[in-house]
């Protein structure tokens, strides 16, 4: 039918909103800035009515996919945890972060001590209560020197977990941090039942929908738990997650009915999938962006004057047409995507260049340049087309850029954080600070550009227990002007989560575009129009 | 008869020697490829002292021969172990995966072969007519067009325009016999296509082969019909060649057909061996390339036997 546009946050009326929460005083600013106008239409929204069955296709999903959270990998695993599971906390569809399990959280005397009060009378799908032993054993598995979590990282700050009664469990820090709880709301973070310190099942939990059937790289079955403790959310009697990762077949699957939703339409086909009758495109304002790190440690890429030289010479808007058929936004080299709180929109928007990056390439004492830039296919669509495309661009600054191509087996492993110059992506993550510490902070394992700034690194310890909310943004405003104009990352556009659905699908006046799928809670917030 | 039965035993062992030759060719060359399990696991979250812990936990910081001998250890036992992305038996979703791997092939050559040899005893028949060009072109055509490109054609016409078959194959395990067969009917139509060129051709240069040979003219002197002379002197003569051709196209159907079960999204062996090599999960690509390999040794043995059966040189040697 046609496409409906979910953008998440629109500027024009932002500093209004803004001001109105810092008035408002959110405590400690944790929760984050709603925007007033689209928070008070969706509470307006019509109660959707319960039943009926919802069919999705997704192309993640691997024969060798697990029900661990330790071995959670696949975007299906993702969307299974967050149905079946549920995390202490979570992020609304407006961004806001709320307390899920929990009933309340709270930070002690200072932000390096937080108190979790649990909901009571909450059970898992096996009757078994919720309590603190639970909380405790799930979030444990994931720190110590024994871990392979991908979340140990993250989770490491955490120097020990207490409980006060069943109900309380106290979180205390190694370093303060203001955003801590957000952590709580990742899904490797889910909280399962345990018995004598140890996970007892993991396909059991305390979500919306039991797990009915799962069965790796093809489908899993939900079936609504009727003890659930929410009652906005868990509409569909039934679900279903389908891994189809053929483009075209889960395109035909759709057409003809055989599933209501499907994820990852592809962008150049998707016009014309929406032109069929019964079907819209779903095009999702999103935090994931691509990006071409260059590690700032080896020549030439050391040289801040060919950094900026190769970020003036990509023709920002050509890749958005081409590449994303346009169903995506401009990037301006940082991370920091418009559905973020402390987004900054008065940076100017980064154009093509030539001259400019001719200059710059002359005060680096160069006359051109040759460099070469890996990528691989399947990293994501369109990332080594982009590698060509930005190699067309360059020529008019005197810059010869080489694509190249390489597998996509290993790619993480042997191609980045390695080559001087590659491409990756990052899906974003819901606040600055995990952004920032995760992928720029000169200390992280996955500092992609190798980029060790003093100011950058100073501010962002300071930004993660500064408690005034104007300091804070001022921080991270800061912290985004340093990472464009000195960091690493050519970052030219933002990709949005684009679906085709079937118009038995019932979608929320709010879609969530921290992840695709509605945030991955697509089967718990969409219902059955029957 | 002795004979056969000696060179059976003599072939079976051989072929266990070959898929033993074969673990150990796979292991080394999973090995080979870049990262393990654990490093596939935690991707791009991947940190050093992750990658070692989740190394410890799944068993990969065991040396490569105890790993591999403690898996032969098992196989001989008939356990392919279980997968290390998931923990499950890989015995138990081989059995599925294998059923439908087989139900597949079976039903595409159950519709090919009969086609494939009538077309082709009909263009030995007619040779050069206007009917022999034809269906050697458009199965020439069809072989020639890869296999998801006829795989879409079709989808486009029989279920997306016209909706007589649904898209997808994505059999379960309470799937009906007659259910099974509506869901794989797209898929063996499109695997037809693409094996009876093959089929075909054979058998129609074996026949023609044949009928320049003296008995032919002979049987043609004697005033019989060109059809009896090819079903009943031509043909009986003809079927080494054919059966080999059609043991390999089975032997096709089987292993090769990931791209079709791609795009039907059908649960077969295909799908199950390269999301597994993906992952690394070494004991189900192992279980899934033995499983290729002895689909192969065991689909030639009964080529050989075939041939030498409908051979009566071959079956009464001096």
């Amino acid at each position: 039918m046609g496409i409906i546009n979910k953008t998440f946050r629109d500027f024009s009326n932002q500093k209004v909103s803004r001001r109105k929460f810092m008035q408002a005083g959110g405590a400690l600013g944790i929760a984050s800035a709603a925007p007033g106008l689209l928070a008070g239409s969706a509470a307006q929204a019509a109660m959707p009515a319960k039943g009926g069955h919802l069919s999705i296709a997704m192309p993640h999903g691997s024969s060798s996919d697990s029900t661990d959270p330790i071995k959670l990998i696949s975007g299906h695993s993702i969307m299974m945890f967050y149905s079946i599971h549920n995390t202490l906390t979570e992020v609304t569809p407006t961004g806001q972060l709320v307390p899920l399990l929990a009933e309340s959280y709270e930070p002690g005397a200072d932000p390096t001590e937080w108190i979790f009060k649990l909901r009571s009378g909450v059970t898992f799908h096996n009757g078994k209560s919720v309590n603190s032993d639970d909380v405790i054993t799930s979030i444990n598995r994931h720190r110590g020197d024994d871990s392979a979590s991908s979340m140990k990282s993250f989770i490491e700050n955490v120097d020990s977990i207490t409980k006060d009664g069943d109900l309380v469990v106290k979180f205390k820090l190694k370093e303060g941090n203001v955003d801590f709880p957000v952590i709580l709301s990742d899904s490797v973070l889910s909280i399962l039942p345990s018995k004598d310190g140890a996970i007892d099942a993991f396909d059991v939990g305390c979500g919306v929908y039991r797990l009915a059937e799962f069965q790796p790289g093809q489908y899993s079955k939900y079936e609504r738990y009727a003890d659930h403790y929410k009652t906005d959310r868990g509409f569909l009697e039934t679900a279903e997650l389908l891994t189809i990762a053929d483009a075209t077949a889960r395109q035909n699957a759709l057409i003809t009915g055989e599933v209501d939703v499907v994820g990852d339409v592809d962008r150049a086909t998707a016009e014309r999938l929406g032109a069929s009758a019964d079907i819209d495109i779903l095009n999702v304002q999103s935090p994931k962006h691509y990006t071409f790190p260059m590690r700032t440690d080896l020549p030439p890429f050391d040289n801040n004057h060919v950094r900026m030289a190769l970020k003036l010479s990509i023709d920002r808007e050509a890749v958005l047409e081409t590449i994303l058929s346009g169903y995506g936004s401009l990037g301006n080299d940082q991370p920091i995507s418009p559905n973020n709180r402390y987004f900054n929109h008065e940076l100017e928007q980064r154009v093509y260049d030539p001259e400019k990056a001719k200059w710059h390439l002359k005060q680096a004492g160069l006359d051109s340049l040759e460099v070469e830039l890996s990528a691989a296919d399947n990293l994501y669509k369109g990332a080594t087309d982009t590698a060509v495309l930005y190699s067309e661009h360059a020529k008019a600054s005197g810059i010869n850029i080489i694509p190249n191509q390489v597998p996509d087996d290993g790619y993480w492993k042997d191609v980045w954080l390695q080559h001087p110059w590659c491409a990756s992506y990052w899906s974003g993550r819901p606040t600055e600070d995990w952004m920032f510490t995760q992928a720029y902070s000169g200390s992280s394992n996955w500092n992609e550009t190798y980029w060790k700034n003093e100011r950058f690194d100073e501010l962002l310890v300071a930004a993660k227990s500064e408690l005034d909310e104007d300091k804070r943004r001022q921080m991270y405003w800061e912290m985004q002007a340093l990472v464009r104009d000195d960091g690493g990352a050519v970052i030219a556009s933002f990709a949005n989560h684009v679906s085709g659905v079937s118009s038995r699908a019932g979608i929320p006046e709010v879609v969530a575009g921290n992840w695709n799928y509605d945030g991955y809670k697509l089967i718990e917030r969409w219902w059955n129009k029957g | 008869m002795t004979h056969i039965l000696k060179m059976l035993a003599q072939r079976i062992l051989l072929g266990l020697l070959t898929l033993f030759a074969i673990s150990l060719i796979i292991f080394l060359a999973v090995s080979m490829l870049p990262g393990d399990a654990a490093e596939a696991i935690l991707g791009q979250a991947a940190t050093p002292e992750t990658v070692a812990a989740l190394r410890k936990q799944l068993g990969l910081d065991l040396p490569p021969h105890i790993r591999y001998l403690d898996w032969l250890g098992g196989i001989l036992q008939g356990d392919f172990g279980t997968s290390i992305g998931n923990g499950r038996e890989i015995n138990e979703v081989l059995g599925t995966r294998v059923y439908n791997t087989i139900f597949l092939a079976l039903f595409a050559a159950s519709i090919a072969v009969p086609l494939a040899l009538f077309c082709g005893i009909l263009a030995a028949l007619y040779r050069n007519s206007l009917y022999d060009r034809t269906v050697n072109v458009v199965t020439l055509s069809s072989i020639s067009t890869p296999e998801f490109f006829v795989a879409y054609i079709l989808l486009l016409l029989i279920s997306v325009k016209a909706g007589w078959l649904p898209s997808l194959s994505n059999v379960r395990l309470d799937t009906t016999f007659a259910e099974h067969l509506e869901k794989t009917l797209l898929p063996a139509l499109v695997l037809t296509l693409v094996s009876m060129a093959h089929m075909m051709r054979m058998t129609r240069a074996a026949i023609i082969n044949l009928l320049a040979n003296a008995y032919i003219e002979m049987a043609a002197l004697k005033g019989m019909k060109r059809f009896r002379i090819i079903v009943h002197h031509a043909l009986p003569n003809a079927w080494a060649p054919i059966v080999n051709v059609v043991v390999i196209n089975l032997a096709y159907l089987i292993v090769g057909v990931i791209v079709v079960e791609v795009v039907f999204v059908y649960p077969g062996l295909g799908q199950y061996l390269v999301d597994a090599v993906q992952r690394r999960d070494m004991p189900v690509v192992q279980a899934c390339c033995l499983i290729f390999a002895a689909t192969y040794v065991l689909l030639n043995l009964i080529a050989d036997i075939l041939s030498i059966l409908t051979n009566p040189r071959l079956l009464h040697p001096k």
